[in-house]
C-alpha cells in the first residue's frame, strides 16, 4: 500500500483565540487533495472537537492526520489529566467544562458525542495524570 | 436564494459577504457551538447571539452560508477580518433569533 500523506500541528493550549486553526488548515489541504465535501466535513469538524478538547480539558496537544487511499486517521494526543470514566464522558450532556470556557459557547457536553457521530471508527486511550490519545477514523470510499 | 438576497429581502444589516453567490438553505438556530457542529447542516443559515471568534471557525468548519447575528450583537473588527479571510458571510439582524427565523419562513 501508498505511504500516507500526514499533516502535524501542535496545538498550543493557552490561547482560546487560534483554537482550532489545525481544523480549518485540515480543511484546506483535503480541498486541495479533491476530497468529497461531505468528508471534509466530517473530517474538520470531528478534528476541530477534538482540538477545541485539547485545548479547554488538556492544555494543549498534538494533531496528526493521516491520508490514506481508503481512509483519513485523525490522532489527538495530550499530556492533560485524562478522562477517568470514558462512557460518562461519552454521553450527551456531559461536561466539566469551566464557566469562562461555557460563556465561550462550549460545555454543552456534545463534542465526544459529535466526533463518534461524524466518524466511523473513534477510539480512545487515557490514563489519568497522563494523558489522553484519541484516535479517529473516517472511510473515504 | 444567495446569501446576498436573502439579507436584501429581509432587511439585515451586511456584515461581511465575502462569498457572495453561496446558496442559502434552511436554517439552524443555536449558541452552544457543539450543537450547532451536530445539527446544523451545510448550506444553512446560522442564526446565533454568540460573537466571539470561534464562531468564525465553526462556521467555517460547518460549511454553513452564512451567520446571522440576531439582536444587533455585535462582532469585533479582527473578528470581521477573520472571517472575511475565512469567506465566512455574516449578516446581522436587530431582530430576537425567534424573529429572525419567522422573516427567513418561505425564501429559504
Ligand atoms: N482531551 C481531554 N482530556 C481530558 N478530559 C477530556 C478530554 N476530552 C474530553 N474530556 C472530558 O470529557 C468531557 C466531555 O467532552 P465533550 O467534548 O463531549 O464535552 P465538552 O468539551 O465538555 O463540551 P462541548 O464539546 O460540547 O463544548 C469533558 O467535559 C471533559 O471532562
Ligand atoms: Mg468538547
Amino acid at each position: 500500500m501508498s505511504e500516507p500523506l500526514i499533516f502535524h500541528f501542535d496545538i498550543n493550549g493557552d490561547d482560546f483565540s487560534t483554537a482550532g486553526q489545525a481544523s480549518v488548515q485540515i480543511k484546506k489541504n483535503l480541498r486541495q487533495l479533491g476530497l468529497s465535501p461531505e468528508i471534509i466535513r466530517r473530517v474538520s469538524i470531528a478534528m476541530y472537537e477534538g482540538e477545541i478538547n485539547m485545548v479547554i480539558h488538556a492544555h494543549g496537544g498534538t494533531a496528526d492526520v493521516k491520508v490514506f487511499e481508503n481512509y483519513i486517521e485523525i490522532i489527538l494526543a495530550d499530556n492533560g489529566p485524562g478522562i477517568k470514566d470514558i462512557d460518562l464522558a461519552m454521553k450527551e450532556g456531559y461536561s466539566t467544562a469551566s464557566d469562562t470556557t461555557r460563556s465561550l459557547g462550549f460545555g454543552a457536553g456534545m463534542g465526544l458525542p459529535n466526533m463518534k457521530r461524524y466518524t466511523d471508527d473513534i477510539k480512545i486511550d487515557s490514563i489519568l495524570d497522563v494523558g489522553t490519545v484519541v484516535t479517529m477514523r473516517i472511510n473515504i470510499s | 436564494m444567495t446569501v446576498s438576497e436573502l439579507s436584501a429581502k429581509c432587511g439585515f444589516e451586511t456584515v461581511c459577504v465575502p462569498d457572495n453567490k453561496r446558496q442559502v438553505s434552511g436554517a439552524y438556530i443555536g449558541d452552544l457551538l457543539s450543537w450547532v457542529m451536530g445539527r446544523a447542516s451545510a448550506d444553512n443559515a446560522w442564526i446565533t447571539i454568540m460573537s466571539n471568534i470561534n464562531v468564525i471557525a465553526v462556521a467555517a468548519l460547518t460549511d454553513v452560508a452564512c451567520v446571522i447575528l440576531a439582536e444587533d450583537v455585535c462582532l469585533d473588527d479582527e473578528i470581521v477580518n477573520t472571517a472575511k479571510s475565512k469567506g465566512v458571510n455574516v449578516l446581522k439582524s436587530s431582530l430576537s433569533a425567534y424573529e429572525t427565523a419567522i422573516l427567513l419562513t418561505d425564501k429559504i
